[in-house]
């Protein structure tokens, strides 16, 4: 991963200072509240329903294991034993005090973490895909190209008090979207030419929320050197043109739409053509410098393949989550596995300290030493040997994180929803848990196959609703929680966003509804077929007749 | 008379600043013989005769009204003001960047308004030089604290449009 420098390290330690002092300031009335808030939200702290939250940066997700038994003591001192791993790849705190926040970011800057820019109308966290560097279907590793922005993003003068929130993401897997681009402020897209030489294709104008819409192509081919330039250019255009009047019309998506994508990249080419072979211009040696970071850890050339050819016949349960939770990867000999935080019974994303401990222990020992946290709200341990899967397997059993339903359907996300969340409209978590419970049946669920089913307490979209193949939104009527679903939204091979099924439901209307839309699945499917699939070739019709009629 | 900053230092503020419709709902004129900073459209309507005014005048742009709008008059201005109506609206960043950086502005590039501690840093590196600080707020302890939190920054600014890797590197060489 990314080796702090001594300047890396002083940014955060100013930071922190600088922080402290104007939490102190707002503690002593120097401060405004909404003086306050814009500087705490640049900071990722919220003021919650009951408490204030704090959203750790986790840049592209990527985690050591000393990071990660830091984060266990913040947890265990500061808050509740408790945290909860977003949808950005972040870490958040439910429970710690506004006055103690600057001895966490203290305790964080020690391990080369903080919480700059994880709210806030600023540039947040930069995301990509979760397998990014094992991933055997990327053409190239895209978190270089992340960590290069990360810096570009991080502090800059002119993009801190932008109109609205923009998210940035990477990806570099052809023919499919696993950093969710289309679905982001920028996404891009790492490709080759036809010379083999990097550039990068840049969408706009994608995102989720009260608008959702999937971005537009604005530049086709940026060579590698001019990145930066060309994120400038976006930004510039947004930052002078963007809505500043109303927020529900801040986003760069609304801009992009309103000029349309034709004149957005007629501005953005007239603004890059003056920083273009300028002193941005990235140079190969810091290229090179950066991906030095993210060089192939220690693989051994000797791994057993019979050791797991033997588990897998010998054990059911493993072969199952082996089948299941774990991925291909670029070694032979090697596969990326994922913790499943979503047992049923506990909030989706949750992790514990001593969960935390548990697996900055196993990363240690069969991983050297580095975590993902994913966009689904799954921890990933990217390089097990094949012959350690079965033990490593036991283990994660032991701890509950080795339920076997990746991608399937009690793997749900949601967002923290009305229990702990200030602007959701109604809860999530219990809507979740209710459907965890009604497919208790894990051949069953195994059966349905691949299926996302996200759940978002706002029409904020935090549990990115809009891209699940069953999405449920919950919504406020008249004081009451109702809940929308939508079908048809795709975060896997694309990003597309789901359509609107009909009337909402009640809260105890949701788990049957859900059952119905499965049986409809189940009596129309192919063999084979996903549900994605079926509901792309039968419509919205046969659902919609089923779950109303 | 009150107080501001310039160039890292606490001056007094000698230019009287016009909100924009002031002069022509007053009626007023403008005092002969002070530094004065109009509204873009009162310039643009009253350019010829500003020009041949003795003491100096200076243009505020609005959020909305972009350096473009007065490129052809930069050589003319010794100040050119960007309004924060509210510290949040953050597109006077891009403008000064631009007044510097496109224009190659060299005088003074003033910030009024909504103008807090917080943000004195971003607005120096962006291309400000001048600071109306709110008058409620302690103007020393902005220029203390303010203008300088951070002895790191990753990306170029307009005083040294490098970023750190190649101002470090040409230091090694150096």
């Amino acid at each position: 991963m990314y080796v702090y420098q001594d300047y890396d390290q002083r940014l955060l330690e100013e930071r922190v200072a600088q922080y402290r002092d104007q939490t102190r300031r707002y503690l002593a009335g120097q401060l405004s509240e909404d003086e306050f808030l814009v500087l705490r939200l640049q900071n990722g702290l919220y003021i919650q329903r009951y408490a204030p939250m704090l959203r750790i940066s986790v840049p592209y997700g990527l985690l050591s294991s000393e990071q990660v038994r830091t984060l266990a003591k913040v947890v265990r001192e500061y808050d509740k034993g408790f945290c909860h791993v977003s949808t950005r790849q972040n870490i958040q705190l439910n429970w710690p005090e506004v006055q103690d926040v600057p001895d966490i970011l203290a305790e964080l800057a020690s391990v080369q973490m903080h919480a700059i820019q994880t709210s806030g109308n600023c540039i947040r966290n930069i995301t990509t895909d979760e397998y990014a560097g094992v991933n055997p279907k990327e053409i190239e590793d895209p978190r270089p190209w992340c960590e290069i922005i990360r810096q570009w993003a991080t502090f800059n003068p002119e993009f801190a008090y932008l109109p609205r929130k923009f998210k940035i993401a990477v990806n570099a897997v052809p023919d499919a979207d696993p950093a969710l681009i289309g679905v982001h402020d920028i996404g891009v897209k790492v490709i080759h030419n036809d010379a083999g030489e990097t550039g990068f294709q840049v969408w706009a104008g994608g995102g989720l929320g009260r608008t959702p819409m999937t971005g537009q192509v604005i530049g086709e081919f940026v060579p590698w050197q001019h990145l930066l330039a060309y994120l400038e250019a976006i930004l510039r255009v947004y930052n002078k043109y963007g809505n500043r009047d109303n927020k529900f019309k801040a986003r760069i998506k609304i801009l992009v739409k309103a000029l349309g994508a034709e004149k957005y990249r007629e501005l953005t080419e007239a603004e890059f053509a003056e920083l273009k072979d300028g002193p941005m211009t990235l140079t190969e040696e810091e290229v090179a410098r950066i991906q030095g970071c993210f060089t192939e850890p220690a693989y051994r050339d000797d791994v057993d393949s019979g050791v797991l050819d033997k588990a897998l016949q010998e054990n059911r349960a493993f072969n199952r989550w082996y089948h299941t939770n774990t991925r291909a990867h670029k070694r032979d000999g090697y596969r990326s596995v994922t913790l499943t935080l979503k047992k049923t019974g506990r909030i989706p994303g949750d992790v514990s300290d001593e969960q935390l401990e548990a697996i900055a222990d196993l990363a240690d020992r069969y991983s050297f030493g580095e975590l993902r946290n994913t966009h689904q709200q799954n921890m990933v341990l990217s390089d097990v040997a094949t012959d350690d899967l079965f033990e490593l397997w036991e283990k994660l059993d032991a701890l509950g994180m080795a339920t076997p339903n990746l991608g399937l359907l009690t793997d749900i996300v949601a967002c923290p929803g009305g229990d702990l969340c200030a602007l959701a409209n109604a809860k999530s978590v219990p809507v979740a848990e209710g459907i965890q419970r009604r497919f208790d049946d894990m051949d069953y669920v195994h059966d349905l196959g691949p299926l996302d089913i996200n759940i978002s307490g706002c029409m904020n979209a935090c549990g990115h609703h809009h891209i699940g193949h069953i999405g449920i939104l919950g919504v406020d009527k008249k004081g009451k929680e109702f809940y929308q679903i939508t079908l048809g939204g795709r975060g896997d091979k694309l990003s597309r966003i789901g359509e609107k099924m009909g009337p909402s439901f009640e809260s105890y209307e949701v788990t049957d509804v859900i059952e119905k839309i499965i049986n409809v699945y189940v009596d129309k499917r192919l063999e084979n077929e996903p549900f994605i699939d079926t509901y792309e070739r039968i419509g919205m019709e046969p659902f919609k007749e089923h779950v109303y009629g | 008379m009150g107080k501001m900053i310039l160039d890292g230092e606490i001056v007094d503020n000698g230019w009287q600043r016009f909100e924009p419709g002031q002069l022509e709902e007053d009626g007023q004129s403008l005092p002969e013989n002070q530094p004065v900073i109009v509204p873009l459209a009162y310039w643009q309507a009253h350019r010829d005769t500003l020009l041949e005014r003795e003491a100096p005048v200076g243009v505020c742009l609005e959020p909305g009204e972009e350096p473009a709008d007065l490129a052809a008059d930069l050589p003319h201005l010794p100040l050119v003001a960007i309004h924060f109506p509210a510290f949040k609206d953050g597109r006077g960043y891009s403008y000064a960047r631009e007044l510097r950086s496109r224009y190659r502005f060299t005088g003074e590039v003033r910030a009024v308004g909504d103008v807090l501690q917080d943000q004195l840093f971003y607005m120096h590196r962006v291309g400000f030089n001048a600071f109306e600080v709110r008058a409620d707020r302690d103007i020393h302890e902005a220029l203390e604290n303010g203008l300088r939190p951070f002895s790191v920054t990753y990306q170029g600014d307009v005083h040294d449009p490098r970023p750190i890797y190649r101002r470090r590197q040409e230091l090694e060489q150096a």
